[in-house]
């Protein structure tokens, strides 16, 4: 492995400056310093905090020559982005989950417009059963919507993205979604250093749009395309959205050196001389993951993680590169696909398969659904067993097999009538007393 | 508006039997239809994939036309999908002649609604916004975001075609489709009289019950008091909506050329009342001049030919009487009995 794929440890990285601040009034005022001019905002938790501060922002004067529309629907917020975009205004909107789920016909249109809209998504479970609680399905959903995906790993970093995020969108007509944590890092309170005015004045150019709604230059966009251009169309689409593989690194670095903080990178390795098993995850499960990397290698076991913060476009070439000397690949995933297994796993297996084909053996474990913390001692455990030889090639992490067999869940073939949620709830209020 | 149609600016008053129309050449300059004018904007152009005889081409381009007299060339349009949108824009063909955008079928008002306000924030508020929809796409899908719309009350003029039924898709009812019409999804069958009677659902009512600035119904019958309404609503800002009845020969099952007349018996019904309103207020209502009974609309229209069919058993009188009463209940809400 090439020296320049290690990074530092975390010890080496300066402390940073700042203040505390919950991670999303920080994401709100970075998010003003952008100087967006059209706001559209519907609530839900866990992302009801970005828009009231935004608002709050709007209202004092502080975010100047913005409108902030309180409008009737997620489905609504994303069109009025839409128009907002293409009549040449940046624009930008945050929502979770069921709201994602709500805009998302919305999202492709914008997507599919070439606008450069940027949402925060702060990501939460999508139900049946209604959960308001964290995990990454809302936005693994949208996958192929054709919006850029980038994962903050904590609130630093969720702050640092959206400059990014709006530049990167702008130069390559692409809409940027930056997904952060809900509650894990949207209700935290921590140190904080929020971009300063200047800073992204500096990095970030007044949006200058590709094609514009003008009535002194008439334009008819989103016109019907047939078979006879489609497919060059998304083509097209596709060659875009593999740009930023390149300019987000040499933003990410640009960007870094006037905040002085080390650069957001694609994906990093943390820990990786020697790893013979590594972690791959995204989001704020990193924190705790290269905690329990620095244990285990104290303990003196051949471990590192890969920390994925641009899902889409997928930097295939760049896992590779980082996973070139690893046996065994862990996929921590905060989502997954019902009926397959899970969703980042298999396009990191078609990565590594590229030749030189990577030979690592890859494993899925679902982790955090619906707001259930991944523990310092769940990851402990995972990663001996790894170590060990003892996972399995798709798991659930922390399942309580105890809860399914009180409720009648025990075996695969049980299924018991009724209502699954509320089965499971019974027995866990009254575990001594199974009905 | 009625003033325009049917004086001059001496007083005298024009009649043409079955019509409004007036000659533009006994009228002042500046009150001839907005067609009229050699130099007047085109915005949709010929070329168009649409069927013959459609009134929603022919009103769109009365609206359009007269917005853009109205903003001097200052107006950006966003359309919803549907026939105005696939007949005009055909990929690298394009029959508009203004900035025009399309994104989905259900969201036209919020696209509008973003238009407007990004227009706010750069300072350009003399740059008008017109969004536009068919019946479909305002009073089904679209129903939920036009009412944000209206309750925010952004600066944008609203438009449905009505043809009352989702027409581009192969002419499926909607929820402005009239009781007891045949369509792809309310086919005849024993038993089942084509759509089925309900209590409607009125929208410029309900745009009205917003209290929006201005609410008005027009049809391409009545093209120059059409024309009249958009200019109307531009004096206004804020948020405002137009109602247009659009015979579509596919979907009534029509001849083309019986696309204005059919608009023309329409509000001669009284099913189709034309008014405005201000502020959530009836300002004003166009009185029927020749009333017709329903039934000699209905005849006319293939989608209603059950109704007529089996003059042995006499066909179905009795649901041609629930349309008649409810045509009568339009002319004594609205007043429509009186003569101009
Ligand atoms: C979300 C969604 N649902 C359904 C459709 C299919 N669709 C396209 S146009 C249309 C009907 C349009 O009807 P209307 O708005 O009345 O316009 P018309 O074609 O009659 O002028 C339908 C159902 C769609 N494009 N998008
Ligand atoms: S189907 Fe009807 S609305 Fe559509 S283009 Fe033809 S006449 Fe016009
Ligand atoms: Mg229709």
């Amino acid at each position: 492995m090439a020296a320049t794929e290690l990074s530092p440890h975390r010890g080496a990285a300066p402390e940073p400056a700042g203040r505390a601040v919950e991670g999303s009034r920080a994401v709100a005022e970075t998010v003003a310093r952008c100087r967006p001019q059209v706001v559209p905002a519907y609530p839900i938790s866990p992302q009801t905090h970005i828009v009231e501060a935004l608002s709050a922002l709007t209202r004092t004067g502080e975010l100047e020559s913005c409108q902030f529309v309180n409008v009737e629907s997620e489905f609504g917020a994303m069109s009025l982005c839409i128009g907002a975009s293409a009549a040449g205004s940046r624009t930008y909107t945050a929502t979770s989950s069921q709201g994602l789920l709500f805009m998302s016909e919305a999202l492709f249109n914008a997507a599919g417009l070439g606008l450069p809209i940027v949402l925060t998504v702060a990501n939460r479970a999508v139900g049946a059963p209604i959960n308001i609680w964290n995990d990454q399905s809302d936005s693994f959903s949208q996958r192929d919507s054709g919006w850029i995906q980038l994962y903050a790993r904590d609130n630093q970093d969720a702050c640092d993205l959206h400059p990014l995020a709006f530049r990167l969108a702008e130069e390559l007509s692409v809409p940027v979604m930056v997904c952060m944590d809900g509650f894990v890092l949207t209700h935290a309170v921590e140190r904080i250093a929020v971009p300063e005015q200047r800073i992204v004045d500096a990095f970030l150019p007044p949006y200058a749009p590709r094609q514009v709604l003008d009535p002194g230059a008439p334009l008819s966009i989103g016109a019907m395309v047939g078979p006879e251009a489609f497919t060059e169309v998304r083509f097209i689409a596709h060659g875009r959205m593999q740009q930023a593989l390149v300019r987000f690194p040499e933003l990410a670095q640009r960007y870094g050196k006037l905040v002085g903080r080390p650069a957001v990178e694609l994906a990093r390795g943390y820990r990786l001389e020697g790893a013979r098993t590594v972690f791959v995850a995204l989001g704020s499960v990193l924190g705790t993951l290269e905690d329990v990397v620095d244990e285990a290698r104290a303990d003196g076991m051949p471990v590192g993680a890969v920390e994925l913060t641009c899902f889409r476009p997928f930097p295939a070439e760049r896992l590779r590169t980082l996973l070139a000397g690893a046996e065994n690949v862990v996929v921590i995933e905060r989502a997954f696909s019902t009926g397959a297994a899970g969703i980042v796993t298999p396009e990191l297996i078609a990565a590594l398969a590229e030749p030189p084909a990577v030979s690592a053996r890859s494993f899925t474990v679902i982790a955090g659904l619906g707001g259930r913390p991944i523990t310092k001692k769940a990851l402990r455990m995972l990663v001996h067993d790894a170590v060990a030889g003892r996972v399995a090639r798709f798991s659930f992490l922390g399942l309580d097999r105890d809860l399914l067999a009180r409720a009648g869940y025990g075996r695969a073939s049980d299924d018991p009538p009724g209502s699954t949620a509320e089965r499971l709830l019974s027995r866990l209020r009254a575990p001594e007393s199974p009905r | 508006m009625t003033e325009i149609t049917h004086r001059t600016a001496s007083g005298v008053k024009f009649y043409q039997v079955g019509s409004l129309a007036v000659g533009n050449r006994l009228l002042p300059r500046e009150q001839r239809a907005a067609q009229a004018d050699p130099q007047r904007a085109n915005t949709m152009i010929s070329g168009h994939r649409a069927c013959q005889g459609c009134g929603e081409v022919l009103g769109a381009r009365y609206v359009l036309d007269a917005a853009m007299r109205a903003t001097e060339g200052k107006l950006v349009v966003v359309n919803a999908t549907g026939c105005l949108e696939v007949v005009s824009t055909p990929f690298p063909e394009s029959a508009w002649r203004v900035p025009w955008l399309h994104s989905l079928f259900g969201n036209a008002p919020a696209v509008a609604s973003g238009v407007a306000a990004a227009l706010k924030a750069q300072g350009h508020e003399e740059i008008r916004v017109l969004g536009q929809a068919g019946d479909g796409g305002t009073v089904d899908i679209g129903m939920g975001v036009l009412s944000g719309m209206c309750e925010r009350n952004d600066d944008v003029l609203f438009v449905c075609y009505d043809n009352e039924a989702y027409m581009n898709t192969g002419v499926q009812r909607s929820g402005a489709t009239p009781a007891a019409a045949r369509t792809a999804t309310t086919p005849v069958a024993p038993g089942h009289p084509g759509n089925r009677f309900g209590q409607g659902k009125d929208v410029p009512a309900i745009a009205m019950a917003h209290r929006i600035p201005y609410v008005a119904t027009a049809s391409v019958a009545d093209l120059r008091d059409l024309e009249a309404k958009v200019e109307r609503a531009m004096q206004f800002t804020g948020a405002r909506y137009l109602h247009v009845l659009v015979p579509c020969p596919l979907g009534w099952a029509a001849p083309s050329s019986q696309t204005i007349r059919l608009a023309r018996l329409a509000t001669q019904c009284g099913l189709f009342p034309l008014f405005e309103a201000e502020h959530g207020e009836l300002v004003s209502v166009t009185p029927i001049r020749q009333q017709v009974p329903v039934d000699e609309y209905l005849r006319a229209q293939g989608r209603f030919a059950h109704l007529f069919a089996d003059q042995a058993a006499g066909g179905r009188p009795d649901l041609v009487a629930r349309i008649q009463a409810e045509a009568d209940r339009n002319i004594r809400v609205y007043g429509l009995g009186g003569q101009p």
